[in-house]
């Protein structure tokens, strides 16, 4: 019972620092998408220097730690002059993170794209830039709905690592309620209790999208 | 102080902290590898609620961030009597997190296994036994290896989360360092290089096998 009343009594704190948590990864999620579609049209581009790099930013965004990811930029932007508060320099580090595995993503869903439908195009004379935009893009959209759910869970869960350059997310503020009431395991239960529900909402909103786009696909 | 520098003066204390890295990792591998085998196999059972627990804690685990479970564990544990060193604590965190995942993995390696096998091999009077050691589990292998080491490669960089709860790997040394200098950056850049150099040999020992292995099939 004592979960019961921690959770009464601090409802307004979890509130604040779940919608932290959402806000956060929400945003880091669509912010990235513009830059993960990016890197996946240069991981196939035609020039190999475009290429090359595209491929070394992947591999380094997802073959390294995110918490070490996220003091890289945390130290590394305010020694070259910027200035960051831990907000914005934590939401920095999801976007570069999570554009990496958009990119990924994407990568896969352009190849699942038929290429008989580019051709065609380029045969009818339709510009590079349209064919992007009016036919490849809308079909990846709807072929990457599963992946790009799957990321954002992974995004709400890794959001909590920003917690160690003092955000006050869902879990830092589990851990300001652990000081005060010495329930480590009440109260992170409670908090885990929490990013479940949030998930299972993604998750939910993620087959509606899916099954509203693949409507699409009929018509 | 440049990265080079930062390395050559304390390649001892990164070496410790690799090795501490690459120790706990695989520690937790194991465990998880083992215990995922085994909740996936609990999942076949033909009890609904062992099946319906399984289930349980796998969306447990997949809903929650790992730092969650080992604060619950590190700091959580006292509370009810059990005190857990960092080290075992992170071990056990990290395993019984990753556990979940590689009983998704092995879920999907079993289900792709056609049933006309297995029935061949009830028809031969093979055990249930033998049906999972020498049929279902060397295909399902094969199958499985990119995803296999697409989630070891994982159970690595989540073992940067063990130095918030103090042990001295990799990430942990990288704020020792940041300490005992005036340095902020290059002891972060010269561990972040490590990592990177740890999980793309992981990567790629999962590409050797996959290509090793997709001569047999």
């Amino acid at each position: 019972m004592e979960f019961l009343h921690i959770a009464w009594a601090y409802k307004e704190m979890l509130l604040v620092g779940a919608a932290t948590t959402a806000v956060i990864s929400g945003a880091s999620i669509l912010l990235g998408m513009p830059l993960g579609l990016a890197f996946a049209f240069g991981l196939v581009s035609h020039n190999r220097p475009i290429r090359l790099f595209c491929a070394v930013y992947r591999s380094f965004w997802r073959g390294t730690p995110l918490l070490v990811q996220i003091l890289l930029v945390f130290y590394l932007l305010p020694s070259i002059g910027l200035d960051l508060s831990p907000v914005t320099a934590a939401v920095l580090a999801l976007i570069l993170n999570t554009s990496a595995f958009q990119a990924e993503i994407f990568r896969g869903g352009l190849s699942a794209v038929p290429k008989g439908q580019v051709e065609a195009a380029q045969m009818l004379g339709i510009a590079p830039i349209t064919i992007r935009r009016r036919i490849v893009i809308p079909q990846l959209l709807r072929l990457v709905t599963p992946a790009i759910t799957n990321e954002f869970i992974s995004i709400l869960k890794n959001s909590s690592i920003i917690s160690v350059i003092s955000v006050t997310e869902l879990l830092r503020t589990g851990q300001q309620i652990v000081s005060a009431t010495y329930r480590p395991l009440e109260v992170y239960g409670l908090i885990a209790i929490i990013y479940i529900v949030m998930n299972l909402v993604i998750a939910q909103l993620g087959r509606r999208a899916e099954a509203r786009l693949a409507r699409g696909a009929r018509a | 102080m440049t990265v080079i520098d930062t390395i050559s003066q304390f390649l001892p204390l990164l070496l410790s902290g690799a090795w501490a890295t690459l120790y706990v990792t695989s520690l937790a591998t194991v465990l998880a590898l083992g215990l995922g085998l085994v909740l996936e196999l609990l999942n076949g059972s033909s009890l609904a609620p062992v099946r319906w627990m399984v289930r349980t804690y796998v969306e447990i685990m997949r809903g929650t961030p790992v730092l969650i479970v080992l604060f619950m564990l590190y700091y959580g544990g006292p509370s009810i009597g059990l005190v857990v060193d960092p080290v075992p604590a992170g071990i056990l965190g990290l395993g019984i997190y990753g556990a979940a995942y590689f009983a998704e993995i092995f879920r999907a390696g079993f289900q792709s296994i056609p049933r006309g096998q297995i029935e061949a091999g009830e028809m031969l009077g093979l055990s249930r036994t033998s049906i999972v050691l020498r049929i279902k589990i060397p295909q399902m292998l094969r199958l499985i290896i990119p995803a296999l080491f697409g989630q070891i490669v994982m159970m690595f960089k989540e073992s940067a989360l063990l130095s918030i709860i103090t042990v001295s790997e990799l990430t942990k040394v990288a704020t020792q360092i940041v300490n005992e200098t005036s340095s902020i950056i290059e002891p972060y850049i010269a561990v972040t290089v490590i990592y990177w150099v740890i999980i793309e040999a992981v990567a790629r020992c999962g590409l050797f096998l996959e290509r090793r292995f997709s001569h047999g099939a």
